[in-house]
């Protein structure tokens, strides 16, 4: 682990590196104080967000004094040194190790996913490789595992850095990928060399952002959506998660935090879809169906005595996170929200609602999901998800698959004309752009159920209606929340639920947030020993870190200051809704009270809600057939 | 079978069990640590590491639980003299651990016994309930109050690397046998997390035969830098292979002339990972700061070929590189295939080349000490034997 300088009163320790002189507490590594330096030292295996290995031996230096080089990632400064970054020495041990990269490495550039942005050719260039010098495979030597519907794994193009054993044992305590074999055998693989699709793989595709290579890439649907495009019969609709939006323009080359909602709009439209929709639209129904869920969860515990409807409640947009709780903690499955996520929601009110509505036959429309994320494609190929009688979304695109498609339709994203989404979803509220971020969604819960049960507006407790307790990026927080004395009047949509609305007085809301399934191990721990987060009624999980913003259909590469800076532009978008006058709670969005006029008539959690908007889910375990 | 194969006088032989264990509870923990560095013994592992300064380190943690490791993974191809101290000396091997509890604070003792030992387990075991029987071992051990040190024995897997001191600790708690990052070393950061004292099984028995017959006795043994005696396994084209202590220092071909390997065409100085020593520079010494080594010798005739040699420890490498970092894992595969292209007679000179040069940054940017020295016997078979391995005809296809 490195050990970062922190503490004031660590000791400071004189350092030079390539002449330049510095102090640095000690512990800091000849990488951090180099980069403090602002001298570049290639890096391969070493990752941000992840614990260092010391394995792929690129950024070996030379320390003087010491006859064999060091890996600078993993190396503390204790004592004064003096290191040479780029000797001879160095320069030679680099190249060497490349070569030996390239021996294996097999696979062309021109059809990569990662052409152009591949830590490994980047390398090759910087280190002015020429030729193979220990030679170069002609042909592949593993099999191209394409089982998963999230993960496509190509071990050809590995280099063995294994950022993807980390990210999946250590980052998201997932665990599916492994380091085997021993010697030149060794590879990463999976449990008994199982193809990814049948282990305990979550799909959240965090592997796959932090993969330099492109060994590990999102399963492509981009020809089957153009095929799609190109069917006049088919009428091809794609609904827009709000995560995507915010990350998008750093494939066109801009700043991480640049929003690019409304030029992306009209992008799709040039690109050739039909219909643009917005997910916030769903998520906003999504707070409408899932608070009234809690609601009913928390009456029936605290007020009946009934215990079919467990607290907490979970949530259950991401669906890496549902996957993890069927493998890891299936005995928690009655905790989560029975609300499907915000993308199968659309997609079940796109072939019913949408389709009824302008009279087109549920079977010749085509619904492509854009998300920030792998696993959705997993969760829209669950053969449950097909409410409206057909296959409720058929393709979810990541972020980097539609910047493609935009990219081969010769767009240049920044340089597109504003315009706004379609109806009759139109734009959604506030609440539902803050999905992205962790924490967003309970945010957007509360903003609700807050003005639901106390009959006021939530700015008369929090500025701006912002409920910045449960922002961050701390991986799991607690939250209490009181409600006041008075209660009501609750609105008509759901007044109807329970038969009075007092036990709710002077009541404490207490809640909980985690993202990255490490961290929600870490919650779910707790609950199983019965502390703090036992006692939530209600906790938002996001399976990737930073919420959907960092998820693993985003732009590569990721870190930390990248995700803040996603966050940063999500909550600026929810803000600017409320200075446009727009709706920034859920409850608010005139077209979700449409749909409760026109079509789900019997209101939140109804008969028909329940046929369409809600799911259940399989217990899986952790043992593999 | 065993006992035939020690071939001279032992100096453990003389010392009695629990003898070296009792003269050193007698004196102060830091008294003690000093008479093993006055004796100038290094790590009889094979790496050399100054054995007081390694217990100073250790010792100098600040730790509510520290712990002390035995190396008994022996594993470098030739060496077999580990084995022979446990069969016959197994006291005074955990003598030297006790030793090492009371020097540096630890109160638990692990020895990690290469999977291939197992037949030596249960003769093992027997010896330590023995021990505790007579307070040799366990709660106030020797009557000493507080002094609670005992041993187990974890046995091993297989894998060559857990020989290294990081990789050995990782196996122990349950892990892949890899080399970790460095620093932190074992003596602040071990096992577990906590200080933890690794010595190889021969080092220990040495500190108690120390304790018995004084640092200056040991001092006064082998050279200046490579004091004292030192057990060899000599094996290949000799007469009588075994067994046999020698003063470090000693000369190539003194030792040859005692095992009867004159007319040696070379000598693998250290196994795999060793040097091969051509017969022109028969006159060096097997010491530290000349040709070190952990106790293989391995003796080539002239009828040896040896670009069978180098393909032999590179397969080896091959397979017992743990695989993590890329020059070990690739960069044996690679001096293999440039051995076998040597032996078809169809690598340049220019190819040869490149691979010296690779070798050369496996030495020095490899993880740990397995890729730093398995390309040791390529380099030094190219070196000196340029001339027998670059003639070969092209094989006729």
């Amino acid at each position: 682990m490195t050990q970062q300088a922190t503490a004031a009163n660590t000791e400071m320790i004189p350092v030079t590196i390539d002449g330049k002189e510095t102090r640095v507490a000690s512990g800091t590594t000849i990488l951090e104080a180099a980069k403090h330096l602002g001298i570049r030292i290639p890096t391969l295996c070493y990752h941000e967000d992840l614990c260092v290995e010391g394995v792929c031996r690129i950024c070996v230096v030379e320390i003087e004094g010491m006859w064999t080089l060091q890996a600078s990632c993993t190396y503390p400064i204790t004592q004064a040194i003096t290191v040479k970054t780029h000797s001879p020495k160095v320069r030679k041990a680099r190249r060497h190790i490349l070569d030996l990269m390239f021996s294996e490495h097999y696979g062309e550039c021109y059809s990569c996913a990662r052409n152009n942005n591949c830590e490994l050719q980047n390398l090759a260039q910087e280190y002015g490789v020429d030729e193979y010098r220990f030679g170069h495979p002609d042909l592949p030597i593993f099999n191209i595992d394409k089982s998963s519907f999230a993960i496509t794994r190509d071990n050809n193009k590995c280099i063995q850095c294994r950022r993807c054993v980390r990210t999946c044992a250590e980052f998201q305590e997932v665990k599916a990928l492994e380091n085997v074999g021993r010697g030149n055998k060794t590879a990463i693989g999976t449990f008994l060399d199982k193809p990814l699709g049948e282990v305990v793989c979550i799909n959240c595709g965090q592997c796959i952002n932090r993969c330099p290579t492109g060994a590990l890439t999102a399963k492509d649907q981009t020809d089957l959506v153009w095929d799609a495009i190109e069917d006049p019969t088919k009428h091809v609709v794609i609904q827009t998660a709000p995560a995507p939006r915010a990350a998008i323009g750093e494939e066109f080359g801009l700043e991480p935090g640049t929003p690019m909602t409304w030029e992306m709009n009209s992008a799709l439209r040039e690109v050739g879809f039909n219909k643009v929709f917005d997910t916030n639209f769903t998520a906003d129904l999504t707070i409408i169906e899932e608070g009234t869920e809690l609601i009913l969860r928390l009456y029936k515990t605290l007020v009946q005595g009934d215990t079919s409807m467990p607290l907490p409640q979970f949530t259950s947009c991401s669906p890496g996170w549902v996957k993890y709780i069927e493998h890891f903690y299936p005995e928690y499955l009655g905790n989560v929200s029975s609300a499907k996520s915000p993308q199968q929601m659309f997609g079940a009110m796109i072939k019913t609602y949408y389709a009824e509505k302008n009279n087109i036959d549920p079977k010749d429309i085509v619904s492509v999901a854009l998300m920030p994320c792998t696993a959705k494609k997993f969760e829209c190929n669950r053969p449950e998800m097909a409410d409206s009688g057909h296959q409720d979304v058929d393709f979810g695109l990541t972020t980097r698959e539609l910047a493609k498609m935009i990219r081969e339709s010769g767009i240049n994203l920044p340089d597109m004309p504003k315009s706004d989404f379609d109806s009759p979803f139109g734009t959604a509220s506030g609440s539902g752009v803050i999905f992205a971020a962790t924490g967003g969604v309970m945010e957007a819960a509360l903003r609700s159920v807050l003005e639901f049960v106390t009959g006021k507006q939530v700015e008369n407790f929090y500025d701006h209606a912002d409920i910045i307790p449960v922002r961050g990026f701390e991986g799991c927080r607690y939250v209490e929340l009181k409600i006041p004395e008075e209660v009501g009047p609750v609105p008509a949509i759901i007044q109807h639920l329970v038969p009075d609305w007092n036990w709710i007085k002077g009541a404490t809301v207490k809640v909980g947030v985690a993202h990255g399934t490490g961290n929600a191990r870490k919650v779910m721990e707790d609950i199983k020993a019965g502390g703090k987060f036992s006692e939530c009624h209600f906790i938002e999980v996001m399976a990737c870190p930073g919420g959907c913003l960092g998820g693993g259909g985003q732009p590569i590469p990721t870190n930390l200051d990248i995700r803040e800076a996603r966050a940063k532009a999500i909550y600026a978008e929810d803000r600017a809704y409320g200075e446009a006058g727009k709706a920034r709670k859920s409850h608010e969005n005139e077209a979700v009270l449409k749909v409760y006029q026109e079509f789900l008539k019997e209101g939140p959690c109804g008969h028909l809600s329940h046929k369409l908007l809600h799911t259940d889910y399989t217990p899986r375990g952790k043992y593999i057939d | 079978m065993i006992q035939e194969s020690i071939r001279n006088q032992i100096t453990f032989s003389q010392i009695a069990a629990a003898e070296g264990l009792k003269a050193g509870l007698q004196i102060t923990p830091e008294a003690l640590i000093d008479q093993v560095r006055e004796s100038g013994i290094r790590g009889r592992g094979g790496a050399g590491f100054p054995t007081g300064l390694k217990w100073a380190f250790t010792a100098a943690e600040k730790s509510d639980k520290k712990y002390v490791i035995c190396n008994a993974d022996e594993g470098e191809p030739g060496t077999f003299k580990d084995r022979v101290i446990f069969e016959n000396w197994a006291d005074l091997v955990f003598d030297g651990m006790a030793l090492a509890g009371y020097a540096i604070g630890a109160d638990e003792g692990i020895v990690y016994l290469r999977a291939e030992y197992t037949f030596l387990r249960e003769k093992l075991e027997k010896c330590l309930a023995e021990r505790r029987k007579k307070v040799l071992l366990g709660e106030n051990c020797l009557g000493m109050k507080g002094f609670n040190f005992d041993i187990h024995i974890h046995m091993g897997s297989g894998a060559y690397v857990c020989g290294e001191e990081t990789a050995l600790i990782e196996a122990l708690e349950g892990k892949r046998g890899e080399a970790r990052n460095r620093p932190p070393f074992p003596a602040a950061s071990g096992y577990l997390g906590k200080p933890t004292l690794v010595n190889n099984v021969e080092t220990f028995a040495w500190i108690a035969t120390i304790m018995v017959k004084g640092s200056d006795w040991f001092r006064g043994l082998g050279t200046e830098k490579s004091s004292g005696l030192k057990l060899f396994s000599i094996s290949g084209d000799v007469e009588s292979p075994g067994v046999y202590e020698f003063p470090m220092g000693i000369s190539v071909n003194q030792l040859l002339t005692e095992v009867g390997g004159r007319g040696a065409k070379a000598v693998q100085i250290g196994g795999a990972s060793g040097t091969c020593v051509p017969s022109a520079e028969f006159d060096r010494a097997i010491a530290y700061e000349d040709v070190a080594t952990g106790g293989s010798i391995i003796v080539f005739g002239q009828q040896r070929d040896l670009l069978d040699v180098a393909e032999n420890f590179l397969e080896f490498f091959e397979d017992e590189s743990c695989g993590q970092c890329t020059p070990c894992r690739i960069g044996n595969s690679k001096l293999l295939e440039g051995v076998r292209l040597l032996k078809k007679g169809e690598c340049s000179a220019k190819y040869l080349n490149e691979l010296c040069k690779l070798a050369e940054t496996m030495q020095i940017a490899s993880k740990c000490g397995l890729g730093q020295s398995s390309p040791n016997a390529f380099l030094s078979i190219v070196k000196h034997f340029r001339k027998e391995i670059f003639n070969r005809e092209p094989v006729a296809v």
